[in-house]
This record gives structure tokens, C-alpha cells and sequence, in this order.
């Protein structure tokens, strides 16, 4: 009796980490003169952190803007393929663009504060959204500072300007800023290139709780930030997907001689 | 470093000492002239009065009526010119982000436009004033001038929204923001300081100048009272008050430049400050 329980508990916990929440497949990235993306093709599984590896240049970053449509801002890429979340084609959307990127918070690789508040930072995303409440923005903003571990830094400045926040802080706030759209997905470039070790590990730690209620997708070139904090991996080189996989998998068993190579000079 | 290259260094550094201290002693001359003509005309009663009869005669009275037409003049050409010049610049930096090549000839355009002599605003705002049967007046001034300093105005904002960085762009689009709202509450607030600068810019090449205002605003003895009513300006008060055998209304011409240049100095020292506050 009891192992049979165990088995089907097993089973469906199984089930559930297995869900796909985006699928890309055949996605080509071309710039004027170079091929930047070739043919990428993976499934991001859902509320795990699924981390980009791979050394400056290969496409990360690239990759990244994919998937909220920011590669619209550069007049110079040239996208085909497919990237589907919620079995939505997002690459062809033509007019609903505003809404998937509510779906995704970003946190770039330097923070970018909104010319603006601390408050008026996390409200601005609620009020895009239609939040109109003025006790359910101040809940929220509470909330997420809260989430980030910056309310008790900021509570008695949050009318000061946000661009005055020291740069961890400001990474922090903008990460809050992102969940407060209550996206899905969190789509973080190189969250701590930019930040003193302790920031980072706040960042860190921040990911690893975050990932019960959020899917994270992390870019990083940092072999041991990856190592901490991947459940699933995919290692890019050159604009290619060399190898992807659970986390223990890639790292305690690479299969090309190009990972090996990566896990072997990378800190 | 060969004998040669020293030699072409040091010639170059002496070469542009010698120019800038030329043209800072021009400049130190000019202003001392303005001061040492005018200085001795410059009274309470110049700068309050209308002009009163025979005034370029040398009658009593002052030039109340330029500084308040100049003024009328220059703050409603301003703001004319920033209702024309904020959409543009934040249209060209968001919309046309995806054209380079259209954007980088509306640029050339506005460059060409600000060169244009003002003398060819004036006498464009005049043809349109005879078009439309209108006399000279206030309201025709404010429209030319504005004409006159909309490319350099947009010009100057359009510098200052492409230096906001790009990421910052994709923050806002990234939390949902339509193109519309990046422009108007994230790149305005971004480019706020900037943006003072370019006004005050602009500001000052429009009470500064004559050419434009020659055949529009008219002159008059009198402040305007509304917008159909001829303008008298402090350009076209000291060219009619020089114009003048007698050297005391001259010297009042001096005192009106001491005015003008004063005005020009303030803002133009104010617009240096908020960019370095910047
Ligand atoms: N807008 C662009 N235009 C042209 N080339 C680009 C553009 N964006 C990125 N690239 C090129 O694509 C490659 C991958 O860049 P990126 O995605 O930023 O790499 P990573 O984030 O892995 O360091 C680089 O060689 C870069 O020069
Ligand atoms: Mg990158």
C-alpha cells in the first residue's frame, strides 16, 4: 500500500515538472551580416529555472529578446520561425505585442529605473495593466518590494527618485517592477554581471525562491551561477544550441568536447 | 617624438591659445562698448517708460515697449514652437527608430533649416501675412519666429532623447508600454532636463533677432495688448535709435543692447547649469 502511494505521488510530481510553458522551434536570428541565432529549437519547462550558458556573443542576449518581441526595436534583425507560449505563436502577434510582454517581466544586465519614483517605478506596470485602486497599487508595491528584500531599505524614501538607488538596489527594484505585472515568465539577462558579490547573492536568492511561483529563464556566462541555480540548462556557442538539459545531467556528464572545454577554463 | 611632430605640436597649441585669447578680447571689447555707451543712458525712467513724443529725437520716454514686446514676443514663439517641436522630436526618436535612413535626411533638413539667414523667415512670414490680408502685428511675429527657432529646438531635443539609452526603451516596452506611452512618460521624463536646455536655447535666438521680426511684428510705440496689435522689439529699438543723428538717443540704443544682451546671458547661463545639473 504505501509504496504504491509513493510511486504515484512520484508519478505526478514527475507530471507537473514537466510541463512545457514555451516551445521554440526552428528560430533563425539574422542581422545584415551575420546569421546571429541558427535554428534553435527548445522546450522551456514551467516553474523551473532554465539556464542560457555559453561565452559572450554566442546569442544569449539575442535569444532572450526573442521571446518578448524586443528584437522589434532593432530595424536590423531579421527573425523566422516560431516561439509559442500558450500554444500562441508570439513572432507573428501583430497586435496584441503589449499584452505578451506583460506576461514576461525583464531584468536587463544593467538596471534601467524608470525616470521616476521608487513607488511610481512598480505602479507604472500596474497602471498599463488597468489597476486603477489607489490602496490595491500601494498593497502591490508593498508586496513586491517586500519580495525583492528592498522594503525596509526604501519604505521612507519611496517618493524619492528611483535613479538614486545605489545599482544593486536598483536591480532589485527591478526585478520588483517586473513582478509586479504578475508575469509568468521572468526573463533575466546577466541579472548580476553589473553588481558587488553580496547584491548578487541577494539576486541569487531572490531566483531561487521565485522559481515556485515563476518560470525563469537566466542568462549567464558564469559557470558556477549556473551550477547554483539551473534546473534545466542549455549551452549556446556561436549562435547554436549545443547541448540542453537537466542541470545534473549537462554538468556532471557533457557530452561535446566544447562544453568540456567551456566547464574546464570557466569559473 | 621626432623633432617634426614636437615642433607641429607645439605650433598648433600656441595657434589655438592665440585665436581663443582673440576672440575672448573681441567679445570683452563688444560687451565693454555696450556698457561704456550705454551705462549713462541706462535709467529707471528707460526702462519703464513708453517712448514719448519725439522720442528719436531725442524726447523723453524709454524703451518699455521693446522689452515687453520682446519679451510677448520671444515667450509666445517659445511655447508655439515647443506645442510643434515635442511631438516631432519624440516621433522621429520612437517611430522612425526602424527608418534610419529617412531619419538621417529629416536631420540634414532641420540642420539646413536652422542655417537658413532669418532674413528668409522674415520675408516668408510677410508673403503669408500680404496671403492672408493681415497686417503687422504680434500674433504674425510670434508665428515667424517660432518657424524661425522650431528646427533648432527640435533639433536640440532630438539630441538629448538619443543619448537615452536604449535599455531603458526596452524597460518600457518590456512592462507593456505602447509607443505613445514611451514617448510621453518615459522618454519626456528622461529627457525633462534636457529639454530645458533646448527651450532656452531656442529662447535666445528668438529675442535676439531682427531679420524675422522686420516685416511681421511692425514697431510701435505702445505695449501690445493683443495678438493683432503691431510689436515694437529690442533689436528694431536699437536699430532705429542708432539710425539717429543724436548721440543721446544712440546712447540709448546702447542701453537697450545692455538690456538684450542681459536677458540673452541670463537664460543662456541658465541653460548651461540645468545641463550640467543634468
Ligand atoms: N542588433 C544587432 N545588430 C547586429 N548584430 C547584432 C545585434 N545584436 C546582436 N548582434 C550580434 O549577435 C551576436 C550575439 O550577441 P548577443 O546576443 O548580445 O550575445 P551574448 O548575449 O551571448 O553575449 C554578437 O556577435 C552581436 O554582435
Ligand atoms: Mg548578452
Amino acid at each position: 500500500m504505501k509504496t504504491a502511494i509513493v510511486t504515484a505521488e512520484k508519478r505526478v510530481e514527475h507530471i507537473t515538472t514537466e510541463v512545457p510553458i514555451m516551445n521554440i522551434s526552428n528560430l533563425n536570428v539574422y542581422s545584415k551580416s551575420a546569421h546571429i541565432l541558427k535554428n534553435i529549437n527548445i522546450t522551456i519547462p514551467k516553474n523551473k529555472i532554465t539556464v542560457l550558458l555559453g561565452p559572450s556573443g554566442c546569442g544569449k542576449t539575442t535569444l532572450l529578446k526573442c521571446m518578448n518581441r524586443l528584437t522589434d526595436l532593432y530595424s536590423e534583425l531579421r527573425l523566422d520561425g516560431t516561439i509559442e507560449i500558450d500554444g500562441q505563436n508570439i513572432l507573428t502577434e501583430r497586435n496584441r505585442i503589449t499584452e505578451i510582454r506583460q506576461k514576461m517581466g525583464l531584468v536587463m544586465q544593467r538596471p534601467y529605473p524608470l525616470p521616476m519614483s521608487i513607488y511610481d517605478n512598480i505602479a507604472y506596470g500596474l497602471k498599463l495593466k488597468g489597476v486603477r485602486d489607489k490602496n490595491v497599487i500601494a498593497e502591490k508595491v508593498e508586496k513586491h518590494l517586500r519580495e525583492v528584500a528592498l522594503w525596509d531599505e526604501v519604505k521612507d524614501r519611496l517618493k524619492s527618485s528611483a535613479q538614486r538607488l545605489s545599482i544593486g538596489q536598483q536591480q532589485r527594484l527591478c526585478l520588483a517592477r517586473g513582478l509586479a505585472v504578475e508575469p509568468e515568465i521572468i526573463l533575466a539577462d546577466e541579472p548580476t554581471s553589473a553588481l558587488d558579490p553580496i547584491s548578487s547573492r541577494v539576486i541569487e536568492e531572490q531566483f531561487s525562491k521565485l522559481k515556485d511561483d515563476y518560470t525563469i529563464i537566466m542568462v549567464t556566462h558564469i559557470l558556477r551561477q549556473a551550477k547554483r541555480l539551473a534546473d534545466y540548462v542549455v549551452f549556446m556557442y556561436y549562435g547554436e544550441i549545443i547541448e540542453h538539459g537537466n542541470a545534473a545531467d549537462i554538468f556532471e556528464n557533457p557530452q561535446t568536447d566544447i562544453l568540456k572545454e567551456y566547464m574546464r577554463v570557466g569559473h | 617624438m621626432t623633432l617634426n611632430r614636437k615642433l607641429e605640436e607645439s605650433f598648433f597649441k600656441y595657434l589655438s591659445a592665440i585665436v581663443s585669447v582673440l576672440i575672448i578680447l573681441v567679445l570683452i571689447h563688444i560687451v565693454y562698448s555696450i556698457i561704456a555707451k550705454g551705462a549713462s543712458a541706462l535709467s529707471w525712467e528707460v526702462l519703464t517708460q513708453e517712448p514719448k513724443g519725439g522720442f528719436y529725437m531725442g524726447g523723453g520716454g524709454g524703451i518699455f515697449n521693446a522689452i515687453v514686446g520682446s519679451l510677448y514676443l520671444a515667450i509666445g514663439a517659445t511655447v508655439l514652437a515647443f506645442i510643434i517641436s515635442l511631438p516631432v522630436a519624440l516621433f522621429i526618436n520612437i517611430y522612425l527608430i526602424k527608418y534610419p535612413r529617412t531619419l538621417i535626411g529629416i536631420r540634414f533638413f532641420l540642420d539646413v533649416l536652422w542655417g537658413v539667414p532669418s532674413i528668409v523667415f522674415g520675408a516668408f512670414g510677410f508673403i503669408l501675412l500680404m496671403y492672408m490680408g493681415m497686417r503687422n502685428s504680434l500674433g504674425a511675429g510670434i508665428v515667424t519666429v517660432a518657424a524661425l527657432i522650431s528646427p533648432i529646438m527640435i533639433r536640440a531635443m532630438d539630441e538629448v532623447l538619443m543619448t537615452i539609452p536604449k535599455g531603458l526603451q526596452e524597460a518600457a516596452y518590456s512592462l507593456g508600454s505602447t509607443k505613445t506611452e514611451t514617448a510621453f512618460k518615459i522618454f519626456f521624463r528622461q529627457a525633462l532636463p534636457g529639454f530645458a536646455t533646448a527651450i532656452l536655447l531656442a529662447f535666445g535666438r528668438g529675442i535676439g533677432d531682427a531679420a524675422s521680426v522686420l516685416f511681421t511684428a511692425g514697431y510701435t510705440d505702445h505695449v501690445p495688448e493683443k495678438l493683432s496689435d503691431p510689436a515694437a522689439t529690442l533689436p528694431l529699438s536699437i536699430f532705429f535709435q542708432l539710425s539717429s543723428p543724436i548721440e543721446e538717443v544712440q546712447n540709448r540704443a546702447f542701453a537697450a543692447a545692455i538690456v538684450l544682451t542681459f536677458i540673452v546671458l541670463i537664460i543662456s547661463i541658465t541653460a548651461r547649469l540645468l545641463y550640467r545639473k543634468k
